[in-house]
């Protein structure tokens, strides 16, 4: 993860270059058809990345709420520290300020998911990395439309891929109830992607 | 999801006590009005009247780094200190500073106003002699007028040749005021 401290908001090499204008000398009006408008946004937001203040409260409630839904409100406390704790260790490393709301969601889940690990006395699993794993967020999304119960297991299931007893654990229920909550949201998506 | 202040307290102190901020700030009431005050690990970087947090933040986010947060833990000794120099308690203040975005020259400047003691004043061209270059007299004043550190480094002790006050970043007022609580002016004289 290390790219060099202090270089943070360095343009990454492979992106277009945002001085790469075509005619310098028409009149600019932003459109999203001008060719170098994309580049010269995406130059804005490396410039704008917020302080982590704003940050901070922009996505705290966000945070919190998706910790209460994955770990139970008492669990969800710690694990609100250790999240923006982990966002602080890897804030200036950010390469774009693009979507902080996600970006903070998918290391709350993380957060999430080490805490059922640990409560399950398992070995520790590695630390996962912070890029970004699209798999997760798309379980998400498409879990998003179940009845809680059944999304909470599916994803910490398939997303997580905890143990029936760990997710048991989260809802405050049985392995048994885990696992048919699980496999009745699966039904469920099933049912709608058909 | 409402987070309680707890909850916020907790996180804010325990990223301080990590180490993990490159700024830490807070607001505090004194006499001359609500002030911020923000240190990084290298000492006291700010001290705002009138503070608006929003442009703060970005202000010091891009002078010193974007991981900027409230917090009240590491400005407590400023905190302490302040209140005690507005109590009359406190002569001098015990603060490392750090000012590292400044200029070499306002640097320099800023150092030698630091040595101006309490209940003293001195001139504009006298701070400029001292820097080595007197005929920089305007060039300090904009120096003083940009103090990140007012009251701290008490560009309130400058005033002009004929004895008049100028000018002071946070208000005339507020300069008349700290020289009173010093003993410089008299305050029964009418400025």
């Amino acid at each position: 993860m290390d790219d060099g401290a202090g270089l943070g908001h360095a343009i990454d090499g492979g992106e277009a270059n945002p001085f790469d204008v075509p005619d310098d000398s028409r009149p600019h009006t932003p459109s999203l058809t001008f060719p170098g408008f994309r580049a010269l946004e995406k130059m804005m937001a490396l410039v704008q990345q917020p302080p982590f203040e704003r940050f901070y409260e922009d996505h705290r409630a966000a945070v919190l709420g998706e910790l209460r839904r994955l770990l139970g409100p008492q669990a969800a406390e710690d694990a609100y520290q250790e999240t923006f704790l982990r966002a602080l260790r890897a804030y200036d490393r950010l390469r774009h300020a693009d979507n902080l709301r996600a970006w903070a969601l998918t290391i709350a889940r993380r957060v999430a998911a080490d805490q059922h690990r640990r409560r399950d006395a398992e070995p520790e699993a590695p630390e996962p990395s912070l890029d970004t794993r699209p798999a997760y967020a798309e379980l998400g999304e498409l879990a998003g439309a179940l009845p809680r119960k059944e999304r909470t297991a599916v994803v910490l299931r398939y997303g997580y891929d905890l143990s029936y007893a760990a997710i048991g654990a989260a809802l405050g229920s049985s392995e048994q109830a885990a696992r048919q909550a699980a496999s009745s949201g699966v039904r469920r998506l099933r049912r709608r992607m058909q | 999801m409402t987070v309680s202040p707890t909850l916020d307290r907790r996180f804010r102190e325990a990223a301080a006590a990590a180490g993990l901020l490159d700024v830490a700030y807070d607001l505090t009431d004194s006499p001359i009005g609500t002030l911020l005050v923000a240190t990084t690990d290298r000492g006291l970087c700010r001290i705002s009247f009138d503070p608006e947090p929003d442009r703060m933040t970005e202000e010091l986010a891009r002078a010193f780094g974007a991981r900027v947060l409230r917090a009240a833990g590491p400005i407590e000794p400023v905190r302490r200190q302040l209140d005690e120099y507005f109590d009359g308690r406190r002569k001098q203040f015990e603060l490392a500073v750090d000012l590292r975005p400044a200029a070499p020259f306002s640097r320099d400047v800023l150092r030698r106003l630091a040595r101006v003691p309490h209940g003293e004043v001195t001139t504009y061209g006298a701070l400029a002699q001292a820097a080595g270059r007197p005929q920089a007299a305007r060039a300090v004043g904009t120096v003083m007028n940009r103090n990140p550190i007012p009251i701290v480094l008490p560009c309130h002790r400058v005033i002009g040749a004929n004895g008049s006050l100028v000018g002071y970043g946070g208000g005339l007022e507020r300069k008349e005021r700290l020289l009173k609580l010093e003993g410089a002016l008299d305050a029964t004289l009418d400025m």
